[in-house]
């Protein structure tokens, strides 16, 4: 019988060598003759072990890791074809504990399947959600997704289920869904995951977002800096466009989507939503006041959603499963289940799905087993470049968004940076003003000019140049900038700022100055 | 990619992508794209032509083509080295690994070597944040990049 191997193909395996892996294993089989395929796997998300190789047999997946191209002949000779031990054998892959701890709902598929193999996706439970879709009416789908609980995991949390209920209510003939994938914040790659490893289930939700609005078209926007992505998703439409999944006639039925991916250049705040639907229709990605909500006045001065990658992938799942099912995980107004990425100064750094709750300590030093420096870990950022650094003493703090948002901080897109003690909580600040002055659109002038002015006012107390003043006129600063910009960029570029001055104040108050003692 | 044509031959070729792509919604960003791709630039000579052929007026074009890092007004060397400057590479010793770079290529950021060899960027975040830090050559993407990667990459770029 053949053999399955499987090799990710994921960008962050290919940064890891799995290409020069899959190589090496290819060039073994036909040397040795051997009856052996390679299937060219997502990841599983956990990227101290990546490059992973799995091998199919008859007591499940077994797993070695992190395998380099020199270790390829050693894991034949040792008979890792059949499951043998060998020094990198993980053993069962379902049984590695930061596997086994996560409930994978969204990413059920993620790292299992050849992304682009149709047959494994329907193997696997694929397109069943869609399948009872197309005989629900579109109120019917729109409560089960309300009922969910399920809020937008791009990072502002807006209830999924009401967004689509505005969308379905307009009256317009031609109603977009806009998928953002442009997902620019440091620590996070779960879009990027999903785009490489399960491309079917973001086509799956947008199809259904299309059926239960009235829009026909759809549009995944997504990043210059994830070629892979594109070109995997690009691949994953051609295949569903020729299986009736995209077309005139969705499955059979009577409704009608398709889409296409467009690509962003490299502007980080076209992640927010009124810019991302200005780069698409070609202008310059600048923000748009709201309202007109892009619900109503969106693409084309047409009624859109615009949804992340995550929670259109987890509507498959709670079409099929149904919205208590996805209800039941979770705690509080936080239902179901969250991809966290684990990234930065990190032992045990990748993705890991659970329900919402976890405390930030749980995450960072169980699951994410401290530093990778073995250092003690300094602090925490949660949320990307506009989100808050927390110390230890806030470690108590539950993963969810009102928790969060009492403290000061936001869960954003779920990535959360580890840093060690080495770290210069000072440096982060003037670096989250820095971002905004480089990624700045120019619309708001607390945003536009403010953040250039953070800089200089940073660089001041570092420098010991009347600390005391100048930490009150940052804090001044970043309150402007917060109730005087339109968007998040402007607006929570003070979180980093004021969490590492307020948490850090240590790093605030530097030895003084050079210049004075002279 | 041909970065050698007469101005006329550019503008002629950038009338034809235009027109490839005119047809699609928003049209624009796959237009300068594709021109990039073609160029390695988005050529002064090419503004007025797509203007024309989207019906915009020429600032429009220019304004859309400066907004974004990613569209460059002159080529860029052979070689293209991005290296993530974000946080979570910041985590992990990218400021280090950016004055290594800096030092073994003898230029900055946004700068090409003198034999046009590669040009140096900083890109905001590849997604490859759990193997900090990272680079991309060429579409190539490298995690953890430490002194043996550092040489790898050099060792490509002088091929």
């Amino acid at each position: 019988m053949t053999v399955t191997i499987f090799i990710p193909r994921d960008a962050a395996s290919l940064a890891l060598g799995a290409e020069k892996v899959a190589t090496a294993v290819a060039g073994e089989i036909a040397a040795r003759g051997l009856d052996a395929r390679i299937v060219r796997n997502g990841s599983r998300g956990m990227f101290w072990l990546e490059p992973l190789v799995e091998v199919r047999t008859e007591r499940g997946r077994v797993a070695y890791g992190p395998v380099k191209a020199s270790d390829v002949r050693s894991l034949f000779d040792a008979g890792f074809l059949s499951g043998q031990g060998h020094p990198l054998c993980l053993g069962l892959t379902k049984e590695i504990p930061f596997l086994r701890q996560q409930t994978r709902l969204t990413f059920s598929r993620c790292g299992v399947t050849d992304p682009l193999s149709l047959d494994d996706y329907r193997h696997y439970e694929g397109l069943k959600g869609l399948e009872k879709t197309i005989a629900m009416t579109p109120a019917e789908i729109v409560a089960q997704v309300t009922d969910s609980g399920l809020r937008g995991r791009g990072g502002a949390g807006f209830p999924t289920g009401i967004k689509w209920k505005t969308v379905m209510e307009a009256a317009a003939p031609q109603k977009y869904i806009v998928c953002n994938a442009d997902e620019g914040d440091s620590a996070t790659f779960a879009d990027r995951m999903i785009m490489e490893g399960d491309p079917f289930v973001l086509i799956e939700g947008m199809v259904i977002a299309g059926i239960a609005t009235g829009a026909t078209k759809g549009y995944v926007y997504t990043r210059s800096e994830y070629p892979h992505a594109i070109a995997t998703m690009s691949e994953a439409i051609g295949i569903a466009r020729k299986a009736g999944i995209l077309g005139s006639s969705v499955l059979g039925s009577a409704h009608v989507f398709d889409m296409e991916i467009r690509s962003g250049a490299g502007a980080y705040v076209c992640g927010e939503e009124t810019s991302l639907l200005n780069s698409l229709e070609g202008k310059r990605g600048v923000v748009r006041a709201k309202p007109p909500l892009p619900a109503l006045q969106g693409f084309l001065g047409r009624p859109t959603v615009v949804n992340n990658v995550i929670s259109l992938a987890s509507i498959p799942v709670i079409m099929d499963r149904g919205a208590e099912f996805y209800r039941d995980f979770g705690m509080g107004r936080s239902r179901g289940t969250i991809p966290i990425q684990i990234a930065g100064n990190v032992r045990h750094g990748g993705l890991f799905e659970t329900a919402f709750g976890l405390s930030l300590g749980e995450i960072v030093d169980q699951i994410g087993g401290g530093t990778a420096s073995g250092r003690p870990v300094k602090a925490v950022q949660v949320g990307g470049p506009l989100g808050a650094y927390f110390p230890r003493a806030l470690f108590d703090r539950p993963f969810d968004y009102e928790a969060f948002a009492a403290k000061d901080g936001l869960i954003g897109h779920a990535g959360i940076t580890v840093f060690d003690d080495t770290a210069d909580l000072l440096k982060q600040a003037r670096f989250a003003m820095e971002f905004c002055a480089i990624e700045s659109c120019g619309k708001c002038t607390p945003c536009r000019i403010g953040s250039t002015r953070g800089v200089e006012t940073v660089d001041r107390i570092a420098r010991g140049i009347e600390p005391e003043k100048n930490k009150a006129l940052l804090a001044d600063l970043c309150n402007t900038m917060k109730f005087g910009s339109l968007c998040a960029l402007g607006g929570f570029t003070p979180y980093p700022v004021m969490s590492a001055m307020t948490h850090f104040p240590e790093d605030f108050a530097p030895t003084p100055l050079i210049e004075a003692a002279e | 990619m041909n970065m050698y044509l007469a101005a006329a031959d550019m503008a002629e070729r950038s009338r034809e992508i235009a027109r490839e792509h005119k047809h699609l919604e928003g049209p624009l960003l796959p237009i300068l794209h594709a021109i990039q791709a073609e160029f390695g630039y988005v050529p002064e000579d090419a503004k007025p032509v797509i203007a024309g052929e989207l019906n915009l007026s020429r600032a429009e074009v220019h304004g859309v083509v400066t907004f974004y890092h990613e569209f460059r007004d002159h080529p860029a060397g052979r070689h293209m080295l991005k290296l993530c400057r974000a946080e979570a590479c910041q985590s992990m010793g990218s400021d280090h690994v950016a004055d290594r770079v800096r030092q073994l290529l003898g230029i900055d950021f946004h700068q090409t070597t003198l034999d046009g060899a590669v040009t140096l960027e900083p890109v905001y975040c590849l997604g490859l944040c759990a193997c900090a830090p990272a680079a991309m050559l060429d579409g190539e993407v490298y995690g953890r990049v430490d002194e043996h990667c550092l040489s790898e990459i050099v060792g490509e770029i002088g091929r």
